[in-house]
């Protein structure tokens, strides 16, 4: 446990204070300019509802997420928290028979309007998978490669050993480098995977169950590291496991499969709060059972 | 197994031997399927192990009237009873080398689309339509080869790659007809492509989604992704698709034969006639005379074998090392 | 947070992904070229057959013997392609089942081999060996042009077959052995014919490839007679493959149109048997994992 210690030394780690009671920090005025909430939100869904082909997926998503704070996606396993993730940076787009009504704004601007880049989304919000999966390539190349692409090829050495010291893998690949990825443990190639994603400095980070293919003392690594990114990055983690919601988010959004006739069911946000408030008083009796156990 | 059934069937005695006949039966049948099965398995082996030796055994007078001298001589004079393999070895390499070198980057290129870039439908269509290309009849092939590809290239292609590139030497001039190396180079491009195109699309197609999303999560293109992940990743199958393609080339002998012109000579310019060793035994095989002259296609056949053992082995070893279970046949 | 751009931008490109995303759409659009030059290429032999050959075709050409027309040469072809079939698809399917119901990792591994190297024989090779072994001291006939063929389609057989066999289910024969059925019978009776019509398929797509085969028929066949119709597999028989390569190498435009003639014939038969095939298999293979 004491590579993390080394990694305060590069980047001042934020204290780790609840940052929603502080106001979040201020940045210059937006490009733009032309709202006032895009210096604060990052995500703006409004009445977002996901479709598969004919099968919805999820209905009428309204939550706001805010920068530099942790928000944790919790619910039972097929409520949509992950379309709902994977809609954030445009990874459905792929999917056969996706396809989107509502908006989600993104720093105001709608996610899915006809001039979006998505590879330019995808440079601005990076997402690691619940599956490690890094490349076939060397530790030093997995991460070097996405900076290479963006043409950030100055201090390239430099960025590299800074994204595995922000991932905590530093101090165990160090001598390493040139080594295949593919050689790590899970728990490793997961912190590489998010290496690799900060190694470009994006804006928001996507995590999907980051830590459900890990033992214990890698999720408690990959946790802990959360905590660290915290401030730099804003992060959204779908997680099916309500302590880790608990240990690592300001808010919480709970989803659940709610049926709308007698054979259908859809995805729906049923609450959506600070994440103490959430576990401790939630307001719908759904969330209560959720996450007291009783549900299911 | 058998003893199971002892002690339950004593009182009906009659029912137990009806029954121990039957498994008696069964087993035969057992081993005699095996047997036949293993028979049909190490046929196949002995045909390739008499393939061999009937070639080399027809190769034997000129194997010791030339020995390995064979290989290195130019020489190839039926009437005088002088045979050297050295210009056919030239060909042979020469138009299969052009060929790979033309087609494997256009059959991999096929293997994209038709993996990753053509939606569903459009996959469906032209799939098949290229491996089609494959199913083409060889001396088809030539026959269209001599009478629509070579006049074209002789009249349009040849030319202009002389006069735009004919510094290099292998540009040099047409000759009078389109029969050539580069002719023939251009019908084995066509004929390697479909096997390779096919068998990097498979590759491409069992790379893992999750890695390929990695890649475009960290704002790649998607032909970085290709470029980045998909290609090197399948790496050491496409070099044995290649492999495999390179193999067919070096031992096609009809439509070569109908191609090449059947010059002689080692000549640097691509556009003059030459010969493969294929398509000389195809060529003068049915006319040769003398025992020595059929001996020495023989051992030309010798020459090719090796090759193309060698190719397969590689792409087979290349196959197992790495891992990548290729759809070889089709 | 040194992001190096400015997250409240217009999503659009930003950086140098302009110049990325144009090279990536070059490249793309370069693949799909690839693609449609292959189809091109095809497309072009086959206009250039058909235009060509159709004027040749009547039902004379397609019936009479030499000099107006080219049957005994499609009786010939059919006569050693089936020939060759026939022994090489038990011996096909037999190394099929070998592999799939008994061999173990290494002798699969050995098949696996030795169907790749058959594959890879070049046709001349075979039809040296071919020579070798039964025209040089017994002369020329259908028959060793059949064994030749054979060569070529065992291979293909087996491997299609494997890829069948593979796809009937192990419950299927798990059910078999619980109830005490014997292997060999639940082999019979069970998974051969689930995987019948991918057999038949495969065994057609190795006809389709024997029939277009030249250079071993040059070594065994050649001598045929085009003038008559015969269907003894003993004597040299006429072929539509060696024909077609007889005219090309005459170089005599006289005869070039009878070749086009039968080019167009061949191409139609192997092309429409290749592609039903393929859609066949496709089928019962749907049919299988379904």
């Amino acid at each position: 446990m004491n590579a993390f210690d080394s990694t305060s030394g590069i980047e001042p780690t934020p204290p780790r204070l609840r940052l929603r009671t502080q106001p979040p920090p201020e940045r210059g005025p937006a490009a733009n300019g032309h709202r006032s909430i895009a210096t604060e939100v990052v995500f703006d869904s409004e009445d977002v509802s996901i479709f598969y082909g004919p099968k919805q997926a999820l209905s009428n998503v309204n939550l706001r997420i805010r920068r530099g704070q942790i928000t944790a996606l919790i619910g039972p396993s097929g409520c949509g928290k992950t379309t709902f993730l994977r809609s954030l940076n445009r990874m459905n787009d792929s999917v056969p028979g996706f396809h989107i009504e509502g908006q989600i704004r993104y720093h105001g601007h709608d996610m899915y309007a006809g001039n979006v880049d998505q590879v330019e989304v995808r440079r601005r919000i990076g997402m690691v998978f619940q599956k490690p999966n890094p490349f076939p390539k060397s530790i030093y190349d997995n991460i070097a490669w996405a900076p290479r692409n963006l043409g950030l090829k100055k201090g390239l050495d430099e960025r590299v050993e800074k994204a595995l010291r922000g991932a905590a893998l530093w101090d165990e690949v160090k001598d390493r480098l040139k080594n295949s990825a593919l050689g790590l443990s899970g728990g490793q190639q997961q912190r590489l995977c998010i290496a690799r994603a900060i190694s470009i400095e994006p804006d928001v980070l996507l995590l999907d169950e980051p830590a459900s293919a890990l033992d214990p003392i890698a999720t408690g690594a990959i946790e802990e590291l959360m905590h660290s990114l915290k401030g730099r990055f804003t992060i959204v983690i779908v997680t099916h496991n309500m302590q880790q919601a608990a240990r690592v988010a300001d808010r919480t959004a709970f989803f659940s499969l709610e049926s709308t006739s007698a054979a259908k069911s859809v995805g729906t946000l049923i609450e959506f709060d600070d994440t103490e408030k959430i576990f401790a008083d939630p307001r719908d009796p759904r969330t209560r059972d959720y996450v007291t156990g009783r549900f299911g | 197994m058998s003893s199971t059934a002892g002690p339950a069937t004593l009182p009906r005695p009659r029912a137990a031997r009806r029954g121990s006949v039957r498994r008696r039966l069964d087993r035969l049948g057992d081993r005699l399927l095996y047997a036949i099965c293993l028979a049909a398995a190490l046929l196949a082996a002995a045909v390739i192990v008499v393939v061999a030796y009937q070639v080399v055994h027809g190769a034997q007078p000129a194997i010791s009237k030339f020995g390995l001298g064979f290989l290195t001589d130019e020489t190839w004079q039926p009437n005088f009873g002088e045979f050297g393999a050295k210009s056919l070895i030239f060909g042979t390499v020469v138009t299969s080398f052009f060929a790979l070198l033309l087609g494997a980057p256009i059959a991999i290129a096929i293997g994209i689309f038709l993996s990753m870039l053509a939606p569903v439908a459009v996959r469906g269509v032209i799939g098949p339509l290229v491996e089609m290309l494959a199913a083409i009849p060889s001396v088809i092939l030539g026959f269209w080869g001599i009478l629509v590809l070579a006049p074209f290239v002789h009249e349009h292609v040849e030319p202009f790659l002389h006069s735009s590139l004919g510094f290099v030497p292998i540009f040099g001039e047409a000759e009078t007809t389109g029969a050539s190396i580069f002719t023939a180079s251009l019908i084995l491009t066509i004929m390697i492509i479909p096997i390779v195109a096919s068998i990097s699309r498979d590759l491409f197609l069992a790379v893992p989604r999750e890695m390929q999303d990695g890649a475009s999560a960290l704002g790649a293109t998607r032909w970085e992704v290709i470029r980045g992940v998909v290609l090197p990743s399948t790496a050491s199958g496409i070099v044995a698709a290649s492999l495999l393609g390179l193999g067919r080339a070096l031992g096609e002998a009809i439509a070569v034969a109908q191609v090449i012109g059947a010059g002689s000579e080692i000549q640097a310019s691509l556009f003059r006639t030459g010969d493969t060793l294929a398509a000389r035994i195809a060529n003068q095989f049915p006319g040769a005379l003398t025992e020595l002259h059929k001996a020495s296609l023989f051992y030309c056949g010798v020459i090719l074998l090796v090759f193309g053992i060698l190719s397969n082995v590689t792409a087979d070893w290349i196959g197992r090392r790495f891992g990548f279970e290729g759809g070889v046949l089709r | 947070m040194s992001a190096g751009f400015d997250p409240t931008a217009p999503l659009t490109p930003s950086g140098n992904l302009k110049r990325r995303q144009l090279f990536s759409r070059f490249a793309l659009v370069g693949a799909t070229a690839a693609a449609v030059l292959a189809v091109a290429v095809l497309v072009l032999v086959i206009y250039a057959v058909a235009s060509r050959g159709l004027s040749a075709i009547s039902l004379d050409f397609i019936f009479k013997a030499a000099p107006d027309g080219i049957g005994p040469e499609l009786v010939g072809t059919g006569v050693i392609v089936a020939i060759a079939t026939l022994i090489a698809m038990p011996i096909g399917v037999l190394i099929a089942i070998f592999v799939t119901e008994y061999a173990g990792r290494r002798a699969t591994n050995a098949v696996k081999l030795t169907l790749d190297l058959m594959n890879g024989l070049p046709s001349i090779i075979i039809a040296l060996f071919i020579f070798g072994l039964l025209v040089e001291t017994r002369g020329q006939s259908g028959f060793a042009a059949a064994v030749a063929l054979s060569i070529i389609e065992v291979p293909l057989v087996a491997r299609g077959s494997q890829e069948v066999l593979r796809l009937v289910p192990a419950s299927q024969r798990e059910a078999a052995d619980a109830l005490g059925v014997a292997r060999w019978r639940s082999t019979m009776t069970i998974v051969l014919p689930a995987a019948l019509g991918g057999i038949v398929t495969s065994t057609v797509l190795a006809v389709a490839r024997a029939a277009g085969e030249t250079a071993p028929l040059i070594f065994a066949t050649s001598l045929g007679n085009t003038d008559r119709y015969s269907l003894n597999p003993f004597e040299p028989l006429p072929t539509v493959p060696v024909r077609i390569y007889e005219l090309s190498e005459e170089a005599n435009p006289a005869g070039f149109t009878e070749a086009w003639g039968l080019s167009l014939i061949l191409i139609s038969l192997i092309l429409f048997a290749s592609l039903g095939a393929r859609a066949l298999l496709a089928r019962s293979k749907r049919k299988m994992t379904a």
